[in-house]
């Protein structure tokens, strides 16, 4: 079965439609489930697997706060190998590299299923290599929300990291040797998990705020180290000064412009990457210099958007996680700096989600095709490499979804024909930003109208393209060897946008 | 008329193919010190190819040649000259070696059937050619003088500072010799390339002494060096205003009228045209 965008869509998974084919569902939410226990800590890791019951086939879910610095799914890993139980899912909401010792577990068929937005480093080479028995399903940020609510996604258990709590479970991730920050990823997971743990390396009393609601949690475990705070902060801190990426980031700001953007109540998403944060910080600037106030930020909350909110730019910043210890300390003692849940920042299915609030969002992008797809889950050989996250439902939510991305990497054409993974689909996409002029998605008139008499150099995406291969020759597709499937990418109504191979 | 010129090593293509990304008005790709002397045929070599095969989008294409008291210097001549570039950038200018170098012009472009007038841009980077700065802007194929600050600072053995007093005498030759003949006052690149608000200070005080132009050895300078020697918003609207007037029937047949109280005549129209035609040029307008 094929879905409308043409991509092969495996037996029992339903098509990608459209990126609006969610109004058509109806909002089913199973029963949050709170805890009735009165006395909840516990010694050890292993005491805990004896009270829950944890057996062969079970769901066990995680959060990634604390990036590549966590130390929680990996001693939960060090449990299921020395029980030796088979069949595991597991449901992180992202993987990094520091989540290594997975791969000897799929390897050897302890784990088996993975639910993820995100996957990085020497688990996504092993499942590429097409390892793990069972598949791999990947969500958005906001499409895992709405599959645990819905049940779709049951997870047995949710081990929930948190820097600081007090013995009935409510904690936060503001202080502690591990804080970091905003807790919104697994929310959900709280809720909605048939037993829930928070296992932490700080234990406190009178929390505040109580970003992890305790009613919720069935037990607590106190751990030496819950992560290496090193790995927790992220990786790019500071604006590129790479010229092209620069530039790239000068045109998105003039674009935002000529686009009539920057004005009064602007609402803005940009990432934590060196473009993304030149975006931000040229963006500053300019208001600055317009003297214009906005209204929120959202998504990964960086120092810049810190810096914005204390020059009063905007009015708040939506956080689901803080990407650097100032976006910590700002949400400790800012109350215009708000806490979000995955749910509220991304789910389809809420009422309001932060997303649709949004102007402008600002992302990256792996490939970008001729029909303004955008793969950012697999290389162009198809490995992969990262995943959604909040992409498309970013894409999908904001007014304007700007794509940078330098024309060519490392001689390697960077707009194509077709891109190896369909990630978000272009009806999400609105403009391409490259080095050598922007692209605007032929659906957008109204933006292509006010751009008529811009200076900007506004190109046919088809010229792009053109003029990357010219420079790079025509790049021959990696040949699949087995064509055997090794997992989907489920857009943020769970249908399947694409299908992820061995390679 | 120029505002910056970036150089590019000739022998990296990685910035080769970004020559025309960063909207500096014309690229000088580097034969001489940016490249290794065993390098340098593989540099020409890669130039010629690149320039064969990538038509670069509105820039000046210049080149930095060894300095034709080398063998060098006659060789990246001979392979270099063509239709694709427009300006050779001459190191270690004075008279004789601008003479040499444009009969060797002569002759290439007569044997290459060129249509192309290749222009110089000499650079000044000794006390001799700073003496004789004048003469050679009057050479016809001159387009400009370069003053190459750091070479001239070793000639003059003193050292080069952020305040730049060293070279105020050069600078200030460059620029009388260059404005004589019409020809662009370019000035020294600024070395520190993450030192931006020093760049800023730089090239203000060079633009205030009357250079039109600024050379840089990184991308990054490029946009701070175009704003600065470009006409600013209010010169520009200024320049509109006196068009206007000028224009307007009451004072067309008058030599000189009055603005604003402040009397405009001829030296005051010709910089408000200049103004406005670089406007056009930079599409600030």
């Amino acid at each position: 079965m094929k879905n409308s965008l043409g991509r092969f869509v495996p037996h029992g998974f339903i098509p990608y439609e459209s990126d609006e084919a969610y109004l058509k569902l109806k909002r089913h939410t199973i029963s949050k489930t709170l805890s009735k226990n009165k006395d909840k800590l516990v010694s050890s890791m292993s005491q805990l697997f004896d009270i829950l019951n944890i057996k062969d086939g079970m769901c066990l879910s995680f959060h990634h706060h604390l990036r590549n610095g966590d130390g929680v799914l990996n001693m939960v890993l060090d449990e299921i190998k020395q029980r030796n139980l088979k069949n595991m899912v597991l449901a992180p909401s992202a993987i990094f590299p520091v989540h290594a010792p997975m791969v000897e577990l799929i390897k050897s068929g302890h784990i088996t299923k993975i639910y993820t937005n995100y996957v990085n480093g020497p688990v996504a080479e092993a499942i590429s290599q097409g390892f793990l028995k069972d598949l791999l399903l990947m969500d958005t940020h906001g499409g895992r929300p709405r599959a645990i609510e819905s049940g779709e996604l049951k997870i047995d258990v949710a081990f929930i990291a948190v820097p600081t709590s007090d013995k009935d479970g409510h904690g936060h991730g503001i202080s502690g040797p591990s804080a970091c920050g905003v807790l919104g990823y697994p929310i959900p997971d709280l809720y909605y998990a048939s037993k829930k743990v928070v296992i932490t390396d700080h234990l406190a009393s009178d929390i505040n705020p109580k970003d992890i609601d305790g009613n919720y949690v069935d037990y607590v475990l106190k751990v030496d180290s819950i992560g290496d705070p090193k790995g927790i902060q992220s990786g790019t801190t500071k604006p590129t000064t790479d010229p092209i990426q620069l530039k790239i980031a000068r045109q998105t700001v003039k674009l935002m412009d000529a686009l009539g953007y920057i004005k009064e109540g602007l609402s803005f998403q940009t990432g934590a990457g060196g473009t993304s944060l030149a975006v931000a910080q040229g963006l500053k600037k300019i208001m600055e210099e317009k003297k214009i106030k906005g209204s929120f930020a959202s998504g990964g909350i960086t120092y810049l958007l810190v810096e914005m909110l204390e020059a009063k730019l905007f009015e708040k910043l939506y956080d689901v996680q803080c990407f650097d210890l100032n976006a910590v300390e700002s949400y400790k003692k800012n109350n215009h700096h708000l806490f979000m849940s995955a749910s509220t920042y991304g789910n389809p299915l809420e009422e309001h989600p932060i997303v649709n609030d949004l102007d402008v969002v600002i992302l990256g992008a792996t490939e970008v095709d001729l029909h303004f797809n955008v793969n950012v889950t697999t290389s162009s050989s198809g490995m992969l490499m990262g995943g959604s996250g909040g992409h498309a439902d970013t894409a999908y939510g904001a007014k304007c979804t700007i794509i940078t991305t330098n024309l060519m990497k490392s001689r390697l054409p960077i707009i194509k024909k077709e891109v190896k993974t369909i990630t978000t689909p272009g009806s999400s996409i609105d403009c391409i930003v490259t080095e050598r002029g922007i692209a605007i998605n032929p659906k957008r008139t109204d933006l292509i109208e006010k751009l008529k008499d811009s200076k900007l150099h506004i190109v046919p995406i088809e010229s792009l393209y053109a003029y990357a291969i010219k420079m790079t020759g025509n790049p021959e597709e990696t040949k699949m060897t087995h064509k055997k499937v090794i997992g989907v990418c489920r857009y943020r109504d769970g249908s399947v946008i694409d299908t992820l191979y061995q390679v | 008329m120029r505002r910056s010129l970036l150089f590019i090593p000739a022998n990296q293509p990685g910035m080769l193919q970004n020559a025309d990304v960063f909207e500096a008005d014309a690229v000088i790709f580097d034969l001489e010190d940016a490249v290794f002397a065993s390098e340098k045929d593989a540099a020409l070599e890669l130039l010629n190819a690149f320039l064969d095969a990538i038509p670069l989008n509105k820039v000046e294409v210049m080149v930095r040649i060894n300095g034709l008291d080398t063998d060098q210097g006659l060789i990246d001549l001979k392979h270099i000259v063509s239709e694709k570039i427009d300006t050779i950038m001459l190191p270690k200018a004075n008279l004789d070696v601008l003479n040499s170098c444009s009969d060797i012009l002569d002759e290439l472009e007569l044997n290459y059937q060129m249509l192309k007038r290749i222009s110089i841009v000499p650079i000044i980077e000794d006390a001799d050619a700073c003496f004789h700065a004048y003469e050679i802007a009057k050479h016809p194929r001159v387009s400009g003088l370069l003053l190459g600050a750091e070479d001239l600072a070793k000639d003059l053995e003193v050292e080069r500072t952020d305040a730049s007093f060293e070279i105020f005498f050069a600078r200030s030759q460059v620029i009388y010799a260059a404005k004589a003949h019409q020809k662009d006052a370019i000035d020294t690149p600024y070395v520190s390339t993450k030192n931006e608000e020093g760049l800023i200070l730089d090239a203000k005080y060079a633009k205030s002494l009357g250079m039109n132009a600024k050379a840089c050895i990184h991308p990054n300078q490029i946009d701070i060096i175009n704003e600065i020697f470009s006409p600013s918003k209010a010169d520009i609207e200024q320049a509109l205003r006196i068009i206007k007037a000028m224009d307007d029937p009451n004072n067309k047949e008058k030599g000189a009228f009055s603005l604003d109280g402040k009397m405009i005549d001829k030296p005051i129209i010709e910089r408000a045209l200049k103004t406005i035609e670089k406007a056009k040029k930079y599409q600030l307008i």
